[in-house]
């Protein structure tokens, strides 16, 4: 018998990956070409890929259903050399979500300071903004800015995938080459 | 004691609360509270929720048998209350953010330690008697283990991957974990606080995000609990819809967690194949409801969506080519033996605690409870529509990916139900303006969420408690990886995949 796995490796190899497909919507071809130039973006300005960290500082959750969104093989961010590391330690980007509840504040404090500069911090959703609907709570600080300084913010509830790559694109093209 | 007495009979010895719908509302006196208390350690009557106000507490109550649901009260105008967590484990952590959201003492129960409350918020009791607090972060005593050899790992709040926050710390034996102690509260956002006193449409869209990944259920809780409050009866097809909804939220969550259970075994293809086939779903829901997770969909009153004969077939479409990519999925997860040996026997939750717990969802009907809101008490359209619950025994992690391949096969089926039979109408009914308290049960993807409001004759929220079926599901975890190695806690984790923020509300 062939083993599943053999034939799921044998379809991809014969029609390729997810992402690759020609028949892709218009939408899907601006991405590409969205996500390819934020990638070269990353090259020319630093010198290498882009390393990511994302940090949930009190979001619903939302956020990071959509950046676990762009890193499925559809949108798969890692290919243009867009990657989400485990550590701050190794990050150039933090993207911040939710609004920053106070519990919150202090690990989100720690991991900016762990994050080695040059590092720009992304307030990524409404939330992330000004607090979004949760803004006014005892228990929330604000945005990502009422605890930490924040280069860019990319609006949503939540941001799309495609949002995400257009406002990390955005990020870069500010930056100092 | 009591002998065998119904939950029913049981409240009908306190006072009924007008206007409380559609199940009753009894407050009872100390002596029935007492009572009720210690019925928690005879009885098999299940706790779906419990939370305060500034002088009074309130649990909802499901009779197992009866399926009988009511919520009963008992003022506490002295700031104590006996606790029914002493008896019934499922109400401990609930108890210890009762104390420190509204500042009732749970008398009785052992465990004091603060939950919710990590001394950050500049108060003590935000929603019952706010106190200025400028004492330092608390200091918090983890339970701890002893013996030769032990170490503890702790991890978090802020985790090696896209995850919400949560600290855990685990005490091992090598590679084995002897204890784990969860500590949570870290994405507190004040919710209950924030709803209370705004128009009821405000509070609908912060409802809507409690839980990221279950919103429609929490608009479809919040909306029931608004239209029960209302005595207000909404159109047929209002039902469907969001019953449409409901549903393709629950694909869309089983197959992103059948994915990532696998790839927490380092079988990452499966991740990538899941995660496909859900961007599918996704795209769908964008381009015919103009929001990829459906958020703000389900509005009180009804559903601000429509679907019309394009869109029917459009999501036929998506149904057919969803139910072929997930064959393909589930052939894959069954017949590649290295995973199979990472799930099977892993992470085993024993049906007693489970139901002791009152867990319900995958994590529940995994460990042979058999509980779906759908089913018992059931809401429409569910009760026209064919589907069944599928129970299984081992409940290791396995047997939760079990359950939601299952639950993924028979979403895709009412589906298809439900735009067969879809009837017309309207989609929506205007709110009337009235006082009144409701209370709603729906099945989220992953179990039971409850949430009870109380509203102002101005047509604004008095009060709104939303509940996570995470808050029965984490404890289990403890239990779950208790004997097992430490690199299967990942593997664990994701197998009941709780929501962090839907517990810290």
């Amino acid at each position: 018998m062939i083993p599943p796995i053999a034939k799921v490796l044998a379809r991809h190899l014969i029609k390729g990956p997810h992402t690759a497909k020609d028949n892709i919507p218009a939408s899907d071809r601006a991405l590409r070409e969205l996500a390819e130039s934020l990638g070269i973006t990353a090259q020319v300005k630093l010198g290498r890929s882009l390393a990511i960290r994302a940090i949930d500082a009190g979001s619903c959750n939302g956020c990071e259903l959509e950046i676990h969104a762009a890193n499925h093989p559809v949108y798969d961010l890692e290919r243009f050399g867009i990657k989400f590391v485990a550590s701050p330690r190794h990050a150039d980007v933090l993207l911040v979500t939710g609004p920053v509840s106070w519990n919150m504040a202090e690990a989100l404090r720690r991991t900016v300071e762990a994050t080695p500069e040059p590092r720009w911090v992304v307030a990524m959703g409404d939330c992330a903004i000004d607090g979004g609907c949760f803004a006014g709570s005892y228990a929330v600080a604000g945005g990502a800015a009422a605890i930490v300084p924040v280069d860019m913010t990319i609006p949503g509830c939540p941001p799309t995938p495609t949002d995400i790559l257009s406002g990390l694109l955005a990020l870069l093209e500010a930056v100092e080459g | 004691m009591m002998g065998n007495v119904t939950l029913l009979e049981f409240l009908s010895m306190g006072r009924e609360v007008a206007n409380h719908r559609p199940w009753p509302r009894y407050q009872l006196d100390s002596k029935g509270w007492h009572a009720l208390a210690e019925q928690m350690s005879v009885s098999n009557w299940e706790i779906l929720a419990e939370w305060g106000e500034p002088a009074e507490i309130h649990v909802l109550l499901r009779g197992e048998d009866s399926g009988a649901i009511a919520v009963a009260s008992h003022p506490c105008p002295d700031g104590a209350f006996y606790s029914l967590g002493q008896f019934r484990p499922s109400a401990i952590r609930l108890e210890r953010a009762i104390r420190d959201l509204w500042g009732l003492i749970p008398e009785g129960l052992e465990d004091q330690r603060p939950w919710l409350d990590h001394g950050h918020w500049g108060i003590t009791h935000p929603l019952g008697r706010p106190r200025q607090y400028d004492g330092g972060r608390h200091v918090y005593k983890f339970l701890t283990a002893e013996g030769d050899g032990l170490h503890q790992i702790p991890v978090g709040p802020v985790h090696a991957g896209v995850i919400e926050p949560g600290h855990f710390r685990f005490h091992c034996q090598g590679e084995t974990v002897v204890r784990l102690e969860e500590r949570l509260g870290y994405v507190h956002k004040g919710i209950a606080g924030l709803m209370s006193g705004k128009p009821i449409n405000d509070a609908a869209r912060i409802a809507a995000r409690v839980s990221g990944d279950a919103t429609v259920a929490y608009s479809i809780a919040f909306a029931r609990a608004v239209e029960a409050a209302l005595g207000l009866e909404i159109p047929a097809r209002a039902h469907w819809l969001r019953a449409l909804l409901a549903e393709l939220e629950r694909v869309a969550n089983h197959l992103f967690d059948i994915g990532a259970i696998c790839n927490d075994a380092a079988f990452a293809i499966m991740l990538a194949h899941m995660g496909a086939l859900r961007e599918k779903l996704l795209a769908c829901n964008a381009r015919l409801f103009g929001h990829r997770l459906l958020m703000d969909c389900v509005i009180p009153g009804g559903v601000a969506i429509n679907v019309d004969e394009s869109a029917k077939a459009q999501l036929l479409t998506l149904v057919a080519s969803l139910r072929k990519g997930f064959k393909r999925g589930v052939a894959l997860y069954d017949q590649t033996p290295s995973l199979l040996d990472r799930t099977t026997g892993t992470g085993i939750v024993h049906s007693t605690l489970a139901h002791r717990f009152g867990a319900s969802g995958f994590v529940g009907r995994a460990s042979s409870r058999a509980v779906d809101a759908r089913k018992l008490p059931g809401y429409p359209p569910y009760d026209d529509l064919d589907f069944t619950i599928p129970v299984l025994a081992d409940g290791d992690v396995h047997a939760r990916v079990a359950i939601r391949v299952e639950e993924v096969r028979s979403s895709l089926n009412l589906i298809e139900q439900i735009l067969a039979r879809l009837p017309d109408g309207a989609t929506s009914a205007p709110l009337p303006m009235r006082a009144g308290e409701g209370v709603a049960l729906v099945e989220s993807f992953r179990g039971e969420v409850a949430l009870w409001v109380r509203l102002s004759e101005a047509g604004k929220v008095v009060r709104a408690h939303p509940h996570d079926p995470s808050w029965f599901q984490w404890p289990l975890l403890e239990a779950a990886i208790e004997g097992n190695i430490v690199a299967d806690f990942p593997l664990c984790n994701k197998s009941f995949n709780c929501s962090y923020s839907g517990h810290d509300l």
